[in-house]
């Protein structure tokens, strides 16, 4: 494993250096150090790595993430992962605003809680919250799924497409256009494959309601016409 | 964009650090503002004597303080940068119409606990000019500034103070600080500057005033201040934080059994002691947090 300690190396030098990992290289296990709370850090990294960051983390962390594997011991400011591709990223602490948001592919695990905007227009990810999320979580989310096995704050899935919300517990209020649904065998092995990645009893599988879209916003309502 | 911070000691060993960790905070803020700074210190409450900060821009500093001396008898002065604070037994309301009687003197803000320093320029230079890290206290609040609804003067720096040992740092903006002004006004608050915040302080005064507490005129706040904001408020008894509804304005808390930290961003609390081990949250929308006695 290589050691990085951002009291030592610039946070520019160490993102290039992950960044633009040798394809051939064999030495792809990284722990950053020292993050004190630096944005950006592991942000654009395309390779297979794994990255191991031990500390507080500020904004954008692991953000366009491809490939790689990110752990933070600690908790991150916002945008945790925005637009990640693919890899995964597991928060062992909790996570500001806009964790995972516009993201395509990969996985976010967060141990702890989010605060507001998780997921806003997700387009593919996996984000598996094992604390509560605030307000606004899933806003237009396109694509992907949502696992909350605590509760939500106001306004869940507002104006959500078609990625799916699993919450065990209760939210506050459901945004407009989004309703509760019911969970076929497609469904349940969809989060029981989600609560397997985040190494979460599969047996909690029943305690989790499903939400998506009404899909009453997608077409334009005539009866609505007065209003413009 | 704007940088907060706000810090409240527990334990009175830090005491003498407080300026100290301060600094660090203010420095590690100035990209969130960098076009002036300001902070608040409260010291241990003395409560026969009330201290001015006062502001003396272009004026002749030693002029003024022969003057001052003249006209109040147990005056005692201490000049850091471009302020000076005015220590005396004098009421508050001889004092200001003395202040005011000179031409271009800018009180900044009065009590028997704080003092109150801001300027225009990069936070790092300004804490240096006031020499931040040689300051000691029970708490502080401290603001980085990128000026958006008003111009760049000491005028529209923060903190704003517009009652006796009160004062409020914003991030954010406000929307309806015209009306408000105006009904503030005829209730006698005095409101100085074109600036949204200020508006917000004298709200909070107004509220003091007609004897509710900060965490009161806080929660009515949510109602009455439209815009985004996130204030940290101080009285000579502690701090109190609290974000609008919709919450797009960051805060980060760390607290320990020695002190609570508040900033906007966490690195700007990172080189603080222990904060590894401390309760780090985000406070939630729409509540109001307070430490104090």
């Amino acid at each position: 494993m290589i050691k990085l300690n951002l009291k030592k190396d610039s946070l520019r030098k160490v993102n290039e250096l992950l960044q633009n990992l040798d394809q051939k290289s064999n030495d792809r296990s990284f722990k950053i150090i020292n993050p004190d709370g630096n944005h950006a850090i592991c942000a654009g990294l395309k390779e297979e790595m794994d990255v191991t960051i031990d500390g507080h983390v500020g904004y954008y962390c692991a953000g366009m993430n491809m490939k790689a594997d990110v752990i933070v011991n600690g908790n991150v400011g916002t945008g945790v992962a925005e637009n990640m591709m693919s890899g995964s990223v597991h928060v062992k602490g909790n996570a500001s605003q806009s964790a995972g948001a516009t993201a395509h592919g990969g996985t976010l695990i967060v141990d702890g809680d989010t605060s507001s905007r998780c997921g806003i227009s997700m387009k593919g990810i996996d984000i598996i919250v094992k604390g509560s999320v605030g307000h606004m979580s899933a806003f237009m989310a396109q694509s992907g799924n949502l696992v909350i096995c605590g509760d939500a704050g106001d306004a869940l899935g507002d104006s959500i497409y078609e990625a799916k919300i699993f919450i065990k517990g209760e939210p506050k209020s459901l945004g407009a256009d989004c309703e509760k649904k019911n969970m076929n065998k497609k469904d349940q092995d969809l989060l029981k494959s989600l609560l397997k990645k985040a190494s979460i009893d599969e047996n909690q599988l029943t305690h989790f309601k499903m939400y998506g879209s009404a899909r009453k916003l997608y077409n334009f309502n005539i009866d609505n016409v007065s209003e413009y | 964009m704007c940088g907060i911070v706000g810090l409240y000691l527990k334990n009175k060993k830090y005491n003498k650090d407080l300026g100290k960790f301060l600094t660090g905070m203010m420095n590690n803020m100035s990209t969130r503002g960098p076009d002036s700074a300001g902070f608040a210190i409260y010291s241990t409450e003395r409560k026969k004597k009330y201290k001015y900060s006062i502001c003396y821009n272009d004026n002749n500093i030693k002029e003024i303080k022969k003057n001052l001396s003249k006209e109040i008898k147990d005056a005692k002065i201490k000049i850091i940068s471009d302020h000076f604070v005015l220590e005396t037994s004098l009421k508050p309301v001889k004092v200001i119409s003395i202040i005011k009687s000179y031409n271009n003197l800018n009180l900044v803000g009065y009590g028997n606990s704080i003092e109150i320093f801001k300027q225009v320029g990069n936070p790092r230079d300004v804490v240096n000019n006031f020499s931040l890290k040689n300051f000691s206290g029970t708490h502080a609040i401290g603001h980085t500034r990128m000026a958006t609804e008003s111009a760049i003067t000491t005028d529209g720096s923060h903190p704003y103070s517009t009652g006796e040992d009160e004062c409020l740092v914003h991030n954010g903006s406000l929307s309806n600080h015209n009306n408000l002004r105006r009904t503030l006004k005829k209730n006698g608050i005095e409101i100085k500057s074109q600036n949204d915040t200020e508006v917000a302080a004298g709200y909070i005064s107004n509220g003091l005033l007609n004897k509710k507490s900060l965490k009161e005129t806080l929660i009515d706040g949510l109602k009455d201040l439209d815009g985004f904001y996130t204030f940290i408020s101080g009285t000579k008894n502690g701090l109190a934080i609290v974000r609008d509804e919709i919450a797009c304005k960051p805060a980060v808390v760390a607290e320990t059994n020695d002190y609570v930290a508040i900033a906007s961003e966490f690195q700007a609390m990172a080189h603080l002691p222990n904060v590894n081990k401390a309760k780090i949250f985000e406070p939630e929308p729409g509540l109001v947090y307070s430490w104090g006695k």
